[in-house]
């Protein structure tokens, strides 16, 4: 394809993934980035979002492999396409980073938060929390004669439906994980 | 090979091993032990400066015109903080320095003890990478995975902060070749496709222009090489950013000059008209594209960086290459050179650009009474054209007409605060130039605001017999700020000039070099011989017209297109919306 035939602005002979989508549209991406887990890394790597203005919508970070001290942080973000982009060079330049996976580009994968939802109620609301956290999968793991506690390990936007249920049925607070997220089938991310 | 040595041992021995001839430093308490290395041996050599800020600066100058990273050493607390500004400086302009700090002995490290600053938090933002180093053992390898992080991939600053107790204690040295760099290794080799298509773009453009940056420079003399080779070869016009003045010579065919908001008229036309861009080694900075929905409209473009993250940030391009330019350059003149490729008839384009340049837009009011700087920096050049020369900068006025009206032959000539804009970077730029190049004519095209900031380096300049020369465009004005502020700010001249400037000529005998001041243009010529001729620094009190106004100038938030070239032009042209932009 010549060059000089393409349109300007296009992307096709580009390396880059330049979705052409309205300036203005914000996408939601999940990016799993590994790490060397030295100290600071983390610093490193929420002073870029924060200091170049970008969303942090989530994080986690844990050590994934002992033996070569890597950290998988998985994180979700939002912007228009082109700052997706951005965040994505300017997280691999990054010295301690090893590789960065854009999941949501990749397409297929599974993104899971966990949460553990207390819910302090009696009578009908007791038995009704109970019910509606068996038919959402959460699992009870602390019980008194006033409360629950639930589990529940979903995606977010179920696991927010779960909590708006629980928040007329006695609702006292709730702690969350945030995304970890890994590529459906059998090939790793990087 | 291992061998047991201290802390301080491993620092001066890993220097040594890294070909390392000159540090640029201030001691302090978090350091004596390694100056006391620095004591015992003659093979590095140590540069007192006068403020760490001056340190960072001056091994930005030695970087900048060898090529080589420049060393930093200085004290925990202040001393890194002071340093900050140069780090900064250094990673917007991509120079690669090695900056080690001193730090409180890692038991005391987070008590808030005397001298302790939180370095490496303080400095992750302005360095490419930074350490700290709690354990002898892991010093040796961390400094020399700094040099590998600092001059692989896009250079950039790096930091070794080196707690005292690390630096008494016993450890194993490894030499370089044992340390562990293989983890950061930057794509230098662009992609095969890509360059081939760059290379259809080369064969089909009508208008082309080469817009080249600072990455030229960094890449090596082989890319400039490369470069002048390309643009022989294609025929097409070409223009530089002020990060890539030298890269291809100010007297070569293809040159029409520096561009951006303070470039050329023809430059600037050329790139909003062009139907095809290069951009080399560039970076579409602020300064250059103006507004960017206006930027070049008509033209596809190719970038090659060696940084991706450069790519498609401010301008989309149709085809990105990462890579280093010098390999990029190479692999496109192979594929161009294998094809045969005719050169392509640019005659009509060249014809619209001499029209361009027939505006000559760098065209001043000459005056009898007063100097005008332009005119000031004309002669210089004149008169040091034929000198081994090095030229450095301050920021503001100034440095536009210097990169205006100096011309460059080859890289590595020219050190200028490019992307921070630091005042009172030039003076010890230009020591750090010194330092590298004894026998050279070394000058700092200077403001005296800018100039002022960093005088104490000549006390530096004075003690180690540097022959550098400064010379003062003195218009007893912030003149960047008062231009914008005629501008953009009613003619409100708030704070932009300062009542009380020292007396230049006694100020330089107060160091205990040399003097100059010139007020009047006839008297100039003669005047800049003297300093020409006088074997040691010089301070040059040159009193330019005050109000005089920098242009040609594309106003913030206007397109290329939309160029003022004088003062009668200027009335209205700058709106709301622009005056929001810097």
């Amino acid at each position: 394809m010549s060059p000089m035939t393409l349109k300007p602005g296009s992307s096709a002979q580009s390396a880059y993934n330049l979705r052409s989508t309205l300036p203005e549209s914000h996408e939601r991406h999940t990016l799993s980035v590994l790490v060397d887990n030295e100290p600071g890394v983390l610093a490193r790597v929420i002073g870029l979002f924060s200091g170049r203005g970008y969303n942090i919508e989530s994080l986690t970070v844990a050590e994934t492999d002992h033996a070569s001290h890597l950290s998988r942080i998985t994180i979700v973000t939002s912007g228009t396409p082109q700052v997706i982009d951005q965040i994505h060079a300017q997280l691999e330049r990054m010295v301690p980073v090893h590789a960065v996976t854009d999941l949501t580009v990749l397409g297929a994968h599974i993104e899971r938060e966990l949460a553990l939802v207390k819910v302090a109620s009696t009578g009908e609301k007791r038995v009704e929390a109970l019910r509606m956290a068996d038919l959402m999968q959460a699992r009870c793991v602390d019980v008194t004669l006033e409360s629950f506690v639930f589990e529940i390990a979903q995606t977010s936007d179920q696991i927010d439906a779960f909590i708006e249920l629980m928040r007329p049925l006695g609702l006292v607070e709730v702690a969350r994980t945030g995304v970890a997220a890994v590529m459906r089938g059998r090939e790793p991310m990087e | 090979m291992t061998t047991e040595m201290t802390g301080a041992e491993i620092v001066v021995q890993a220097l040594k091993d890294q070909g390392v001839e000159v540090v640029f430093g201030y001691p302090g308490g978090a350091v004596l032990p390694i100056y006391d290395e620095i004591f015992k041996q003659n093979e590095i050599r140590h540069i007192l400066v006068r403020h760490e800020q001056g340190a960072a600066h001056a091994a930005e100058g030695y970087a900048r015109s060898t090529g080589k990273p420049g060393v930093v050493l200085v004290t925990s607390g202040p001393g890194a903080t002071n340093a900050v500004t140069g780090m900064t400086d250094a990673l917007m302009d991509s120079i690669p320095l090695v900056v080690l700090t001193g730090q409180v002995p890692t038991f005391m490290i987070g008590n808030d003890a005397f001298q302790e600053a939180d370095t490496v938090g303080i400095t992750r933002p302005c360095t490419k990478h930074n350490w700290l180093v709690k354990d002898t053992d892991r010093l040796a390898d961390t400094i020399h995975r700094a040099f590998h992080v600092a001059t692989r991939g896009r250079p950039g600053p790096v930091l070794v902060d080196i707690p005292k107790d690390v630096q008494f204690a016993t450890g194993t040295y490894v030499p370089p070749e044992a340390a562990q760099t293989h983890t950061y290794a930057p794509r230098t080799r662009g992609d095969r496709a890509a360059i081939e298509a760059a290379v259809d773009l080369l064969e089909q453009a009508e208008r082309p222009i080469l817009y080249t940056g600072g990455g030229v420079i960094n890449s090596g003399p082989r890319a400039s090489k490369l470069l002048r080779e390309l643009a022989a070869e294609t025929g097409f016009p070409l223009t530089s950013t002020l990060m890539g003045l030298g890269a291809y010579p100010a007297s070569g065919p293809a040159w029409i000059g520096m561009l951006g908001m303070h470039g050329t008229y023809e430059a600037n036309m050329a790139m909003h008209g062009c139907d095809a861009m290069f951009c080399i080694g560039a970076r579409f900075d602020d300064r250059i594209t103006g507004k960017l929905d206006a930027f070049s409209p008509g033209s596809r473009k190719v970038h090659i960086d060696i940084d991706p993250s450069s790519i498609n940030k401010n301008i989309r391009v149709e085809v990105p290459i990462v890579g280093d330019i010098a390999e990029v350059l190479e692999e496109m003149l192979e594929i161009w050179r294998a094809r045969g490729s005719a050169r392509r008839d640019t005659a009509a384009w060249w014809k619209q650009i001499e029209a361009w340049r027939a505006v000559k837009c760098l065209t001043y009011k000459p005056s009898k009474t007063s100097i005008k700087p332009q005119y000031a920096l004309e002669r210089l050049e004149a008169l040091t054209k034929g000198y081994d020369r090095y030229i450095c900068t301050e920021v503001g006025q100034h440095q536009m007409w210097a990169a205006q009206f100096m011309g460059f032959d080859e890289p590595n000539r020219w050190m200028t605060s490019g992307g921070l804009g630091t005042m009172g970077y030039g003076t010890p730029a230009s020591i750090g130039v010194q330092i590298a190049h004894p026998g050279a004519l070394v000058i700092n095209v200077a403001g005296e605001a800018s100039w002022l900031m960093n005088m104490q380096e000549m006390g530096t300049a004075v003690q180690y017999r540097l022959p550098v020369k400064q010379f003062i465009l003195n218009n007893e004005r912030l003149g960047m700020v008062r231009q914008w502020q005629q501008l953009l700010h009613g003619e409100r001249y708030s704070h932009s000039w300062s009542e009380a400037l020292p007396d230049f000529v006694k100020l330089a005998e107060a160091f205990g070099c040399k003097g100059i001041k010139c007020d009047d243009p006839a008297e100039l010529d003669d005047a800049i011989a003297e300093m020409l001729a006088y074997d040691g620094p010089v301070i040059f009190d040159c009193l330019v017209e005050k109000h005089e106004n920098c242009f040609p100038m594309i106003p913030s938030g206007k397109a290329h297109n939309e160029m003022l070239l004088g003062d009668a032009s200027t009335e209205g042209a700058i709106e709301a919306g622009g005056a929001v932009l810097v």
